[in-house]
């Protein structure tokens, strides 16, 4: 079929602004995005440029904005979003060069929270694992599928309006770590994201969870972790 | 001299193998690690299924069934010594992950949970035993998580989204490695007293593979331009569940969870093939099978692929055909939402990529290029070896799937992938930084950055007449008809000079991004010169090699030749030529047999 792709471009060594490039392809619809630009990149213009790696939507290296939502190129096919697509680089995170943006910020948000485990009590006398139960487990199964991508904070409004708030996904793996029994930082993680670039930033425009391409619920995880601050419970 | 970095120890790649080299080596020297992409982005974390360890949480097993699992698995080509003490170490390595955090999924009593994989057997019945521990099928995932946060936790200095482009050795010493910084565009020398190689596979030379882009074979092609040997290059795993076309992996686990594979006339073939174990026999022995099947006509609709059946109903029946039981002899019985609890990633991947739901239909799969089983060659310290004697490169380390120590020999089994990167990280960062302590730095060449400009100049000034995108198209699709699952003498020496001329149009390149700042145009070029670097060596070691042994299936020798062929190969850069040597097989426990399943 025949698709229109509109792509924002950005030379940071040539141009003064960002413009948008236009390219008619013939391709299936099964194919991803990611495959689309690949096609551009390979006949069109070599300039062009995206991170991807994995091409199947586990390493979360390809997030933009495609018709306006934040998605994984390599998750997202053209019958997804029809024949005219517009690609765009994340919101909130500056530009670097066309679909490419600066993602320090967002790793420097998530070592802000302490993202790794902390347990500092002798191990079991056996030496072998932990115990925990499947019930245990299943508490902070869902905030562990995270691949950082950063669709959702780049799609949280009060993200892009402050400099310094935390955003969801470092609040999702604040998450991970709160409820996972084994952990022992919790009340120290909970202090970290009480502060006023943590929870009270989160306005619940569900924007995140919209956005997360690994289905996290993430505006239920952020309500998780308000509550524990209210409660000091992490069950 | 600008932008020069000194480190006792410094690695590429941070992947599973490089994160656990640089936890272990800072810990007792200063170290870096550099990757071309974001740690997390590291190929790792595509790993879905497992790693094993002989915990026996459900059921009996031993280390020592391990071993010999992975012996058979290999087809003999492993070196037994290695084999045996990476399962020992198998149980303390997945502790260790459960100690760093890693969730692992659990049993009732609140250990870790296994489950079943190609392979794997109790050595008594022979039947498949619950070996791989797992986190959904999001084992690598999480293992990449794990470590990165740990290594964020020991202060682990990273630079992120620096390419290694060449290895400097200097008096016969590994003296650094010279990067590109993505963001700048600027060339960054690394002075080291050690480098670990951990730059993982090369996958992409397939047209259908399940490896990620970033797969090139750079670690390899890097140290094989610096005359350093690769070893059992013709030994490439094609998995037997990618999603038809695209490649995508569907986890051997979906089969330790009971899927089968049924044919175009709707008959489970597996029997036929592997009459004990069936459909988790190795993978070699899948791939072959599925491809046989489609061969002989019985492919879907007269297409390449077949299916894989994890319907619940399915699973159930074949599962009472087969006197499957759960551990405590109970008849095995599994719900749709069981298996998508175990297997979420598989469900999700089927309802983007085929709009297809994997309780109610059959997933449409094929082979797909997979796991590099050859490398560079070390040994079970991670230490470089250069010869058949194994003599020791002193200052060189490679651990993970750009290393070939060898454990998986001529066929890997699943799961043993992520627990080599963890096991054999862990040495080679010890090693290393042992070593460091007690080294010098070798003095950095003159001028340390000189090959490294000149590839690059090579793309930027190239005569323009060919599209690098066109030659690694057609690349592809020769690898994957001539050099891929079935090999013949007539393809191979078909697919070499092509390799040739392919090498030879490459000269003709010229990127069209004369920018500093994130010019992946010329990264991208710059790996397919690895790519044909690595092909071309893949399929000459395949056409000398005349018989068939684990993931190298010989038409024209279709059988084991162990009278003449139980050795590794050793592959050598002379003159431009490429020099065929070879090194023993270490056999200590098992002495070679017919491998059936």
């Amino acid at each position: 079929m025949q698709v229109t792709l509109k792509v924002f471009r950005y030379n940071p060594e040539v141009d003064k602004k960002g413009h948008y490039e236009t390219y008619q392809l013939d391709v299936e619809e099964t194919e991803r995005i990611l495959d689309l630009l690949e096609l551009v990149k390979g006949h069109h213009d070599g300039t062009l440029s995206f991170r991807r790696s994995c091409a199947h939507g586990i390493c979360g290296s390809d997030a933009m904005r495609i018709n306006g939502r934040n998605m994984l190129a390599c998750k997202t096919l053209v019958r997804d979003v029809g024949d005219k697509i517009t690609v765009e680089p994340l919101l909130g995170l500056k530009i670097i060069k066309d679909l490419i943006v600066d993602m320090e910020p967002f790793f420097d948000n998530y070592k802000k929270i302490l993202p790794y485990f902390i347990n500092e009590s002798p191990l079991p006398a056996d030496g072998k694992e932990r115990l925990q139960s499947p019930e245990q487990r299943a508490r902070f199964d869902e905030t562990t599928k995270c691949i950082l991508c950063a669709a959702c904070t780049t799609s949280c409004p009060s993200f892009w309006g402050s400099d310094d708030y935390l955003g969801p996904a470092a609040l999702v793996t604040a998450h991970r770590f709160i409820f996972d029994s084994r952990d022992e930082s919790a009340s120290q993680r909970l202090k970290i994201i009480s502060e006023t670039s943590g929870l009270a930033r989160c306005h619940t425009a569900y924007n995140c969870t919209m956005a997360c391409p690994r289905d996290i619920h993430i505006t239920k995880a952020i309500g998780e972790l308000k509550l524990a601050t209210l409660t000091g419970k992490v069950d | 001299m600008t932008n020069v970095h000194q480190f006792d120890v410094v690695v590429v790649g941070a992947g599973g193998a490089g994160l656990m080299a640089g936890l272990y080596a800072s810990r007792g020297a200063k170290t870096a690690v550099i990757s071309k992409l974001y740690p997390t982005r590291s190929h790792t974390g595509a790993a879905q299924g497992g790693i094993s360890a002989a915990f026996g949480n459900t059921e009996e097993d031993h280390p020592e069934w391990h071993t010999y699992d992975s012996v058979k698995g290999s087809d003999y080509l492993g070196d037994q010594d290695a084999i045996e003490f990476m399962c020992n170490e198998a149980i303390d390595a997945v502790l260790e992950l459960e100690h760093m955090g890693l969730p692992f999924d659990r049993t009732p009593e609140g250990r870790i949970l296994q489950r079943n994989f190609g392979g794997h057997t109790n050595n008594i019945t022979g039947k498949p035993v619950r070996r791989a521990c797992h986190a959904a099928d999001r084992t690598g995932h999480m293992i990449l998580q794990t470590l990165y946060q740990q290594c964020l936790k020991n202060k682990v200095n990273f630079f992120d989204e620096y390419q290694a482009l060449d290895l400097l050795l200097v008096n016969g010493k590994a003296a650094g490695v010279v990067a590109v910084e993505l963001a700048t565009g600027e060339l960054h020398t690394f002075h080291a007293k050690a480098v670990i190689f951990a730059t993982g596979g090369h996958g992409r030379i397939f047209e259908v593979t399940s490896n990620a882009y970033a797969y090139t074979g750079d670690g390899a092609a890097i140290v094989f331009r610096r005359g350093l040997p690769l070893e059992d290059m013709e030994f490439f795993q094609f998995h037997p569940t990618g999603i038809y076309k695209l490649g995508i992996l569907i986890t051997e686990g979906v089969r330790g969870e009971g899927g089968v594979l049924i044919n175009g006339k709707g008959e489970r073939f597996m029997p036929k093939y592997a009459p004990h174990v069936k459909d988790l026999a190795s993978r070699d022995v899948v791939s072959r099978a599925i491809y046989t099947e489609i061969r002989e006509g019985r492919g879907v609709n007269g297409q390449n692929y077949v299916y894989l059946d994890a319907r619940p109903d399915s699973v159930m029946k074949y599962a009472a055909a087969d006197g499957r039981t759960n551990s405590d002899g109970s008849p095995y019985t599994i719900t749709a939402e069981e298996l998508l609890k175990k297997l979420p990633d598989i469900v999700d991947f089927n309802r983007v990529y085929l709009g297809i739901d994997p309780m109610t239909q059959m997933m449409p799969i094929q082979p797909t290029a997979h796991y590099t089983m050859g490398g560079i060659p070390t040994n079970k310290f991670g230490e470089v070896v250069i010869d058949e004697k194994n003599t020791v490169y002193p200052g060189l380390y490679a651990a993970g799937e750009c290393a070939c120590v060898s454990i998986h020999g001529a066929n890997r089994l699943g799961t043993n992938s992520l627990l080599d990167l963890v096991v054999f990280g862990k040495h080679a960062g010890l090693r290393a930084a042992e070593y460091a302590n007690q080294a010098d730095f070798a003095n950095l060449p003159d001028d340390p950055t000189a090959e490294a400009r000149a590839q690059f100049d090579g793309l930027r000034n190239g005569s323009g007449k060919e599209n690098a995108f066109d030659i690694s198209r057609e690349m592809k699709k020769i690898m994957f008809d001539d050099v891929g699952i079935y090999r013949n003498e007539k393809g191979m020496k078909s697919a070499i000079e092509k390799i040739h001329e392919w090498q030879e149009r490459f000269k003709h390149v010229r990127i069209s991004d004369t920018g500093r700042i994130f010019n992946t145009e010329l990264l991208n070029a710059w790996e397919l010169g690895n790519m044909l670097e690595v092909s071309e060596v893949i399929a000459e070691c395949a056409l000398n090699r005349t018989e068939s042994r684990g993931g190298h299936s010989r038409e024209d020798f279709p059988n084991r030749d162990d009278v003449n062929w139980l050795k590794h190969t050793l592959a050598l850069k002379k003159n431009g030529k490429i020099e065929i040597s070879y090194k023993p097989v270490i056999i200590t426990k098992y002495q070679p047999k017919e491998r059936v399943y």
